[in-house]
């Protein structure tokens, strides 16, 4: 409420204000700045004054010789926004606005990668998103084309370009067919912003099991198991191989080591044996049947 | 369905904490890029916290208290008002920025869920103050270009830009 009485009091206050105006007192200000550049504001009138310039994204005050032109070096507004001018000479005020406008030319990019890891051949996988700025972090609005590059060794590149809109892109890449390291970059006007996602090998592709006789047991072993691209499922992997015999099952989990999965099973003729991992089954073994 | 409800045109009137002074806000259909499906509950939640944000905005720059700014801003859109409010601290001004209207777009829900971008058309009044004397009270009309991002419990402002494109 008290703040809605100051409010009211100062909108009155203001409509007096040209009664009282100083004779001839009067400035013109450009209607747009572009943000950290250099910048003048002429007065009218004779005395001094007091300049103001103020928005929520920065404030000026300079004391003054109406009847100048006051200049601003370079940098002095360097924020993006709407700016209110007031000068005031005695009791007397006159306002103008301008804007200043964020500079077209990009000085950092905020580029949000995701996911930082993940499987191979994942189609639209990994997902860029990029806010562009000027040398003050002002958000660029104009619009721009952004380069988006997804690039590894063995993959040949993925590349897109996507335009801005109110100083946002965003782009989606597939993972590539080969495990490593993958350079996903985004590229606005020679400012270039690099992140790093990691591609693993996906699911088992297939799995296949080999059986020969070790004293009263059987010894197991997968082939190399590996992705649907040929890369290699990492150690740890974990592949359970089933034992069936008269009714009854026996499983064991076994993790890779070195790429393959080995274990002993009690040697029973007749037995069905199998492995899986994952959601891939392997060959299936019966034991001198 | 969501889409359609989103679609749909709302006209909010929020009343806030001053007095009996009342914002309207009109919320436009989403218009904006990016695979993710925005929730009306996220929705509601970005405009409610971005709303907020301007009482926080009013307060601190009319006490000159930067603290103030600490629940709804983060990042460079509060490193910028906590650097004006230092200004006009050393300057000995004050100013009041009371929102009237807002009418608000959503515009970018990035892919990965961490921004959601929006273009408010604002209207508010604008009172500058020089030791307490009332230099010029205003109604202005800004176009900005703002920028949430989740925090714990919360959407807050990390960018905050009037823009006249």
């Amino acid at each position: 409420m008290r703040l809605r009485l100051a409010f009211l009091l100062g909108g009155f206050a203001a409509l007096l204000m040209p009664a009282a105006r100083a004779q001839g007192s009067g400035i013109k200000v450009p209607t747009s700045v572009e943000a950290g550049s250099a910048f003048s504001i002429q007065t009218t009138g004779t005395g001094k004054g007091v300049l103001y310039i103020v928005s929520p994204a920065q404030a000026l005050r300079r004391d003054v010789q109406l009847g100048e032109t006051v200049t601003f070096p370079a940098g002095t507004l360097y924020n993006s926004g709407h700016y209110l001018v007031i000068l005031a000479a005695g009791e007397a005020t006159e306002n103008g606005a301008f804007d200043v406008l964020s500079s077209s030319k990009p000085a950092t990019l905020s580029f949000l990668a995701k996911p930082s890891r993940l499987p191979v051949s994942l189609q639209n996988g990994i997902t860029g998103a990029v806010y562009v700025f000027d040398a003050y972090q002002n958000l660029v609005t104009k619009p721009l084309p952004i380069s988006f590059a997804l690039s590894n060794l063995s993959s040949p590149v993925q590349a897109r370009t996507v335009t801005t809109r109110d100083g946002a892109a965003w782009t989606e890449m597939n993972s590539g067919a080969k495990e490593g390291a993958a350079k996903f970059v985004a590229n606005a006007g020679g400012v270039s912003s690099e992140r790093i996602i990691q591609q693993v090998p996906g699911d088992p592709c297939s799995l296949r099991i080999t059986a020969r006789p070790a004293g009263q047991n059987i010894a197991l072993q997968t082939d190399p198991v590996r992705d649907c691209g040929g890369n290699a499922i990492p150690d740890g992997t974990i592949v359970t191989f089933t034992e069936t015999y008269n009714g009854n099952q026996s499983t064991v989990d076994v993790p890779l080591k070195r790429g393959i999965a080995q274990v002993e099973l009690p040697a029973r003729r007749g037995a069905k044996i199998s492995a899986a991992s994952g959601i891939v089954m392997g060959n299936e073994i019966r034991w001198g049947g | 369905m969501i889409k359609h409800i989103l679609a749909a045109t709302i006209v909010l009137t929020a009343s806030f904490a001053f007095g009996d002074d009342q914002v309207s806000v009109h919320v436009q259909p989403t218009n904006f890029q990016g695979p993710r499906q925005l929730q009306g509950q996220t929705q509601s939640a970005v405009i409610r916290d971005y709303l907020q944000s301007w009482q926080s905005l009013h307060t601190a720059l009319d006490q000159n208290n930067a603290a103030l700014l600490d629940p709804d801003f983060v990042g460079t859109a509060h490193d910028k008002l906590a650097a004006t409010i230092q200004q006009q601290a050393s300057l000995g001004i004050r100013t009041r920025y009371q929102d009237r209207a807002h009418d608000i777009q959503i515009v970018f829900y990035s892919p990965e869920g961490l921004s959601i971008q929006l273009i408010d058309n604002v209207d508010y009044d604008t009172q500058v103050l020089d030791h307490d004397k009332v230099l010029t009270t205003q109604r202005v009309h800004a176009r900005y270009v703002v920028v949430l991002t989740p925090a714990e419990a919360r959407w807050r402002v990390r960018l905050f830009q009037a823009d006249s494109q």
